[in-house]
């Protein structure tokens, strides 16, 4: 019953989508005015039908209703009930109806504040989200129904891949979709804007929050999808520049640009074809990472996907998409003016250096990872990975940091180096000092380098800008700014560090034998059997300590899922304020002769990863300085909308 | 984060316990270190940039796939017997093919994977020029 309701709302959300989209379009021209009152409604109704339809598919989730096709496929009844819920989009379909029932949602909620730009461009908004929308509708009905039913129904479910039975993993996908979908938010109002030429200060105002929500988002699913992969995959390795995290990386990357000349446009007018161009980039991007990882064509566990179908249908919505948002934009492009000029060294133009980099290093990362594809369909298989990544990357990232320390110092329009000189002498030094204190210990590769040095600078030139300010008066978003910068440094100390100083050690012991890692002494205390409620583990008790400290008892496990069956390792971890110690129990180490009995040594993986929690602590503090920009922005928009309100009212009043 | 879990699954589905070991007796450095931590480093930087044929987008440096195994195992003997990591990782692309190393050589495949960071310099240093030439002209005018 419920999937069936679902399946009607999904139709019905779907008829909604197509009458926003035309009557949207139709409410453009001078006798379809009259329509126009109704694309709101329709887009906030549109919203609710598929936030209807995605409940449903909780719902047989958290039933575990077996005679639901997705359901036998990807739960299983004795899995733990955040599990199960988690399922529901831990899979194909399920993750395509959330994406379109947080479009709709996020579309619904445009429809009903914002009304800051002229209604005709508001109309071309919603029926460019209806369009977009639409195509996804289609997909899902159409290739990907959620709500199949299966007949006979099954005993038993197939369940869910252990690996993803992480709560961390259970909310890594979402979070990323609601990046996602903010971003294609900021493309409608793009493609809005380019329809009726109204490119603008207003138009990044209203533009700006969906960006900042939808950055939050990303730069959260990333982070956290990089700290999932450190500790559930085992081998402490936390970046691995794999397609599918390339895909996260891209609309973050674009998304960042696309922020910071938003940032321009709404603030000094200028920077109008290009902020529109991002604002179709950074969607397009979200479109390619789903492809890449729903089409299969990856064929990772992400790419559940295998149906070739389904991957020639996503394909065929991106270029329907994408190329007709560009050649929208090369029509428009010609009408819309620049904007209004600046210095070189100016704060526009340091975040044009900005965003000149940001898309130098979007474009590398984009071909770098499309690249494999084209080889193979040319019948050739090559592997394009961190050796090619990290220093091409590099290249252009260098720059910007460097930028990125002095930019927020300057003044708009125009300034000059000398006025800052004495401000920024300090995190010049600071770089200098740590370039030279990392020569001097030797040994330290030429990225890590680079990322300490810049990382510690970055540090004090990030609080610069507040610097002359009344803190109490400092409004929020330059708290934001200066949050989210010091995260920039804070991550980069991190993530040299880790791959500078990182001390491994694999080693077979026995019980009671002790083995160092670091300045860590580790002691093999006990083996124990354990089970949870899907598994079976051996834990193995460390006993670890640093100098005299009483020891510390870490439990890393071995476990075996037996639905499905596998293997994984779950290490464990103790964070100190000076870095990350990392277990791992492997197996039972093999015997001295082949093939013999085993002789009671177990395998352990040690490692002391001096500061590499910086890396996420960063990524949060990135994203809190998102948090804190947003609610300033809210806020001020907020308090504008009371006292139109307020102005009205009074109006209206005296009208009487 | 992803990849794994093919891997994970091909592995525990073909390695029981006792395969494993079999597995790890005949490649006797897949979970052992060289005793030489310039050797071990060296080793250590050449498996981060194998790729593990069993997997997908994984490193035969963090992987629990049997071919990771071996591959580590054998990478770690090779350095341990002097041969340099490059000579290693040719011997690798000669038997396996490119695909086998994340660091993609100059070929006439691959060189645009070359051409294209260079060519986004080139347009990063046109564009940027283009806008602050005319913006600066500009500013001039106005001050005139």
């Amino acid at each position: 019953m419920m999937a069936e309701l679902g399946l009607a709302a999904l139709w019905l959300a779907a008829a909604l989508a197509g009458l926003q989209l035309v009557a949207g379009a139709l409410a453009l021209t001078t006798r379809g005015a009259s329509l126009g009152a109704i694309v709101r409604p329709v887009a906030f109704v549109q919203g609710l039908l598929a936030l209807l339809a995605f409940l449903c598919l909780i719902w047989v989730f958290a039933q575990t209703d077996l005679s639901v096709k997705l359901v036998a496929l990807n739960s299983h009844s004795l899995k733990p009930l955040i599990f199960k819920i988690a399922g529901a989009w831990g899979n194909h379909e399920g993750s395509m109806l959330l994406w379109v029932t947080v479009m709709g949602l996020a579309g619904g909620f445009v429809a009903l504040v914002e009304r800051r730009l002229p209604e005709p461009t508001m109309l071309a908004t919603l029926a460019g989200q209806a369009f977009v929308s639409l195509g996804f509708y289609a997909f899902l009905l159409m290739a990907s129904n959620p709500f199949e039913r299966l007949n006979p129904v099954p005993v038993e479910g197939n369940g869910l891949n252990p690996l993803l039975q992480d709560l961390g993993l259970a909310f890594h996908p979402p979070t990323l979709y609601l990046g996602y979908v903010g971003l294609s938010i900021a493309f409608s109002f793009a493609i809005g804007a380019l329809v009726t030429r109204q490119v603008g200060p207003e138009f990044a105002r209203a533009m700006r929050p969906w960006v900042l929500g939808a950055w939050i988002f990303l730069t959260l699913g990333i982070t956290a999808g990089s700290y999932w992969a450190y500790y559930e995959l085992g081998w402490g390795g936390w970046w691995f520049w794999d397609p599918v995290e390339n895909a996260s990386l891209m609309p973050w990357l674009a998304a960042t640009a696309l922020l910071h000349s938003a940032g321009v446009l709404a603030a000094r007018d200028a920077l109008r074809a290009w902020t529109v161009m991002l604002g179709v980039v950074a969607f397009s991007m979200s479109m390619i990472g789903t492809f890449l990882v729903r089409s299969g064509i990856l064929t990772s566990v992400h790419a559940f996907a295998v149906d070739p179908q389904r991957g020639s249908f996503i394909l065929a919505l991106l270029a329907i998409n994408i190329g007709g948002a560009l050649t929208l934009f090369a029509l428009r492009a010609a009408t819309v003016t620049e904007g209004q000029r600046f210095a070189v060294v100016s704060r526009e133009g340091a975040l044009v250096v900005n965003n000149v980099m940001l898309t130098a290093i979007l474009g590398i990362v984009l071909f770098g990872t499309l690249y494999p594809l084209f080889a193979e369909a040319m019948g050739a298989k090559v592997s394009v990975g961190p050796p090619y990544f990290n220093p091409m990357g590099a290249l252009f990232a260098v720059p910007m940091l460097v930028v990125m320390a002095v930019g927020p110092v300057l003044r708009w329009r125009r300034d000059t180096l000398e006025r800052n000189g004495k401000a920024l002498a300090l995190p010049a030094m600071v770089a200098v000092v740590g370039i030279g204190a990392l020569v001097l210990i030797g040994g330290v590769p030429l990225l890590p380098l680079l990322g300490l040095s810049l990382g510690v600078a970055l540090i004090p030139a990030s609080v610069l800008p507040l610097r002359d300010r009344d803190l109490r008066r400092t409004p929020l978003p330059i708290w934001g700014m200066v949050l989210a910068h010091l995260g920039v440094g804070v991550a980069l100390i991190g993530m040299g560090s880790e791959s500078a100083f990182s001390v491994e050690k694999l080693v077979a012991v026995h019980k009671g034998e002790t083995t160092h890692v670091g300045p860590w002494s580790v002691t093999l205390a006990d083996i124990e059997p354990v089970a949870g409620p899907n598994w079976t583990a051996l834990e193995g008790v460390l006993q670890v300590s640093r100098g005299k400290a009483d020891p510390v008892i870490l439990r890393p496990q071995s476990r075996n899922f037996w639905a499905p069956p596998q293997q994984t390792a779950e290490s464990a971890l103790l964070t100190r304020w000076n870095g990350q110690l990392y277990a791992v129990l492997g197996g039972e180490a093999p015997g001295a002769i082949a093939g013999g009995p085993g002789d009671g040594r177990w395998q352990l993986r040690l490692w002391w990863k001096p500061f590499v929690p910086l890396i996420w602590l960063g990524g949060v503090l990135i994203a809190l300085g998102g948090v804190l920009a947003l609610l300033g922005r809210v806020a001020a928009d907020l308090r504008r909308i009371i006292l139109r309100d307020k102005i009205a009212y009074r109006r209206e009043r005296q009208g009487r | 984060m992803n990849r794994l879990l093919t891997c994970l699954a091909a592995a525990s589905l073909l390695a029981a316990p006792a395969l494993a070991q079999q597995e790890e007796s005949t490649a006797p450095y897949a979970y052992r270190q060289l005793d030489d931590p310039a050797a071990e480093a060296k080793a250590q930087g050449l498996m981060e940039t194998l790729r593990c044929l069993q997997c997908q987008g994984q490193s035969i440096a963090d992987s629990d796939a049997p071919i990771a195994g071996s591959m580590r195992s054998l990478v770690r003997e090779r350095i341990a017997a002097g041969e340099s990591p490059e000579a290693i990782r040719g011997w690798l692309i000669r038997r396996y093919g490119d695909y086998v190393s994340y660091a993609p050589r100059v070929t006439s495949l691959t060189w645009p994977l070359f051409a294209v960071p260079a060519a986004l310099m080139l347009l990063a240093f046109l564009l940027l020029r283009k806008r602050f030439r005319r913006g600066t002209a500009d500013m001039a005018g106005d001050d005139a």
